[in-house]
């Protein structure tokens, strides 16, 4: 029997609507299709500064953060940046509620050697009014830019390197952290493979560090990134982690989320299409219908503009692991949902969004990601998709980037994805070079551009899902360049993919269709 | 191995090719001279003006004759004090830093610039650059003549010099790196695989938009 978040399509049951970037489409799908859906939004906190207080005050793993702290010590305080959550968080930000609590704590306690890193790994840097939105009025005025700021990957004089682990991997990490008496990191935790040892060995460290995990040979050998015990991406940073956490002192508080992504009016966009009322099978055909006509800037404005009310459901706090035992839990609970058996067929719409556009648009590299990367790891236990199956994605591909943020990645899509796809040759041949573009790391030093090697580290992202699924057609392409750039099949319609899927013997096959966004995984037994 | 060519002024520092200039002019070995060589610039100015908007080499030419008549001697001995005092102050906070990562990356890094080569070298020496592509007074017994001997380093003649340096060098153009902040460096940026807007003016600016070259400021601090 069905979870009552999957459902068993009918001959007549409603079209499915289905994100292609900042358009909706309307895609019939055939009879028998399992649709999963997002749980309903768990519970949110009651009062979260209250959360935060007991979290500090009673933590796992750890003395409580007042005990750790006595005047004139030297603290850093590491806070996610703004790639989490999607879209960014409705004010007052957790991470504003945190800072504000923990810094009122060591004024108490006589810290004033305070300074506060956002933890941007070789993400781009945040614009000071992105920062403001996230950690508050009050604490950018304080503190922003001389004691609140970026870190920079590529600032070789305030790097030091903290330890190599058995497996020859190097810690670099920002100075200024490892030179405080103590690290206090400030996590919004999103999906399963966020937090824990991954946000300092990755918020803090630099394309040297980061290269020990993110390259081929370790997305190859993760089953889902989801699924920490069966992530070697997972095993890599935790080796690292534990190393590191032995020579630093580091108060991890963590929190999580539920899912309520979108706020009135567009709350409908995470129901099932079936239990939609008249209202807002309404105003779902006129977004339908809207997005269509509108010009793309106009489309994602649309989006940007309702920040995403999002309810705080936990906040932990203490020694890493311990903490994010709890996290993943809650986590868990939210986005799992059971699915018997896997389908050879997946349907998956990919939205406007990823962790890597925010304010910008979805480019062609980011919809693999999209694809092949984070929608094909949303599982536990098995790919919802089996080995060697069909992804058919919606989604117009469009050649365009932001020219700022995405400046690297204009030249490896156009440049250096041309001479191959293969991502053992890509990392092996071109990264290293690529990595170290003068011009590019400047972009990412001085402006707001993602450090070079990211375009890279975001091809291997989708690479567990192009070493499974057999081909990726995509529905809606708006040119045929991109697509058989990236890998894939093109077709004008649902039914045009489905019938391709099928093969000229025309088999019968069983389809899955992954209702995103809100996020869902799916928790598949075989 | 592969080159970076750097253009100077507004890409590195904030200065132009007069600010030296007036720096000579200034100084003369006693106050009559300079008054009568600051004379003759200024008469000169109004076609410098001109020739700037439609012309670099015109304006390099016009510029560098007011150096006409001035000792080598003079010009090497105040050469320090027109890097210290002029130069030096007006290098771009990040721009050591940018040069530093062309070196780092094995890149042969060489300064083109209209300026003088002997106060280039000494910014060379003081980025790290390994190579300078400078103009050259043309000097007889001694004395600047007021002209520029060939070729004149400006506009279009950068490509050239920079095509004919990489030829020289063993330097494959499509791995090399070009950085300038002006539209007039058009040239010099086409050529190479790896074009660079650095403090663009505006129409570099959209220009390098539509290309999808890098495009960034120095003037701002890491």
């Amino acid at each position: 029997m069905n979870h009552p978040c999957v459902t068993t399509l009918e001959r007549d049951s409603a079209p499915r609507v289905l994100f292609a970037g900042d358009q909706l489409v309307e895609a019939d799908l055939p009879a028998g299709t399992r649709c999963i859906y997002p749980k309903p939004p768990i519970q949110p906190l009651r009062d979260v500064d209250a959360a935060i207080r007991y979290a500090i005050n009673h933590p796992l793993g750890s003395e409580p953060l007042y005990a750790k702290l006595r005047p004139g010590m030297k603290v850093t305080i590491a806070v996610d940046d703004i790639s989490l959550p999607l879209p960014p968080m409705k004010a007052p930000d957790v991470r504003e509620r945190i800072l504000e609590i923990v810094l009122a704590l060591m004024a108490d306690h006589g810290v004033d050697d305070i300074e506060i890193i956002v933890a941007t790994g070789i993400h781009r840097k945040m614009k000071a009014a992105e920062v403001r939105h996230m950690v508050g009025r009050k604490v950018f005025d304080a503190y922003w830019p001389d004691r609140l700021y970026n870190h920079d990957a590529e600032d070789h004089d305030n790097l030091v390197e903290v330890a190599t682990t058995d497996h020859g991997e190097v810690i670099e990490m920002n100075r200024r952290a490892v030179d405080s008496d103590l690290i206090v990191y400030v996590n919004l935790n999103f999906v399963p493979m966020d937090g824990g040892h991954k946000s300092l060995m990755c918020g803090l460290t630099s394309y040297r560090s980061l290269s020990a995990h993110h390259n081929p040979e370790t997305i190859r050998g993760c089953d889902s990134y989801m699924d920490p015990q069966k992530s070697e991406l997972y095993t890599r940073v935790w080796r690292m982690g534990r190393l590191a956490a032995k020579k630093l002192n580091v108060f991890t508080v963590e929190t999580t989320i539920n899912n309520r992504m979108f706020d009135r009016p567009l709350e409908f966009l995470a129901k099932n299409e079936d239990d939609l009322d008249a209202r807002e099978r309404a105003l779902l055909k006129g977004l339908v219908a809207t997005t269509a006509r509108l010009p793309q800037v106009a489309r994602q404005a649309i989006f940007d503009r309702f920040p995403a009310p999002y309810g705080v459901t936990g906040v932990w706090a203490g020694e890493t692991e311990a903490v994010h035992a709890k996290t993943l839990e809650r986590c868990n609970e939210q986005y799992l949902v059971p699915f018997e058996g896997q389908a050879d067929v997946l349907v998956t719409g990919i939205p406007f969004i990823s962790p890597y556009n925010v304010h910008a648009f979805l480019n062609p590299l980011l919809v693999s990601v999209q694809a092949q990367g984070y929608l094909f790891n949303f599982y536990r236990g098995a790919p919802l998709v089996k080995k060697g199956g069909t992804l058919i994605i919606t989604h117009p591909c469009t050649d365009k980037f932001d020219h700022e943020q995405h400046a690297p990645y204009i030249d490896f899509v156009h440049r250096v994805l041309p001479e191959t796809r293969n991502a053992v040759e890509l990392h092996e041949r071109y990264e290293k070079k690529f990595a170290q573009d003068p011009a590019f790391i400047q972009m990412y030093r001085t402006g707001h551009a993602y450090h070079p090697a990211h375009p890279f580290f975001m091809w291997y992202w989708g690479e567990n899902g192009r070493q499974h699924i057999g081909r990726v057609i995509v529905v809606g392409a708006d040119n045929e360049y991109i697509p058989k750039l990236l890998g894939y099949e093109t077709a004008a319609t649902m039914d045009e993919a489905l019938y391709r899927a099928r093969g000229s013997e025309n088999k019968s096959l069983s389809v899955a269709h992954m209702h995103v966004p809100p996020i869902v995984m799916a928790d598949v037994r075989i | 191995m592969a080159a970076s060519y750097f253009d100077v002024d507004g890409t590195l520092v904030s200065t132009n090719l007069v600010h030296p200039t007036l720096f000579y002019l200034l100084n003369q070995a006693t106050p009559v001279q300079t008054a009568l060589r600051f004379g003759r610039a200024l008469f000169k100015a109004p076609a410098m003006t001109v020739a700037e908007l439609a012309d670099r080499r015109t304006f390099n030419e016009l510029l560098y004759s007011s150096y006409q008549g001035m000792s080598e001697d003079r010009l090497v001995l105040l050469a320090d004090e027109v890097f210290e005092k002029v130069l030096r102050p007006s290098i771009f906070p990040a721009a050591r830093d940018l040069v530093r990562k062309n070196v780092d990356r094995g890149n042969v890094v060489v300064l083109i610039s209209g300026a003088l080569d002997f106060i280039a070298r000494r910014l060379a020496d003081h980025l790290g650059a390994d190579d300078v592509i400078a103009n050259r007074l043309e000097m007889k017994d001694g004395y600047a003549t007021g002209k520029l001997e060939k070729p004149v380093v400006a506009g279009p003649e950068k490509a050239r010099l920079i095509r004919d340096h990489a030829r020289v060098h063993g330097h494959d153009l499509d791995d090399c790196y070009a950085f300038s902040d002006s539209y007039s460096d058009l040239p010099m940026l086409s050529v190479v695989g790896h074009p660079a807007a650095v403090n663009p003016d505006p129409r570099l600016k959209l220009l390098a938009k539509a290309y999808s070259w890098p495009s960034f400021d120095l003037r701002a601090c890491p």
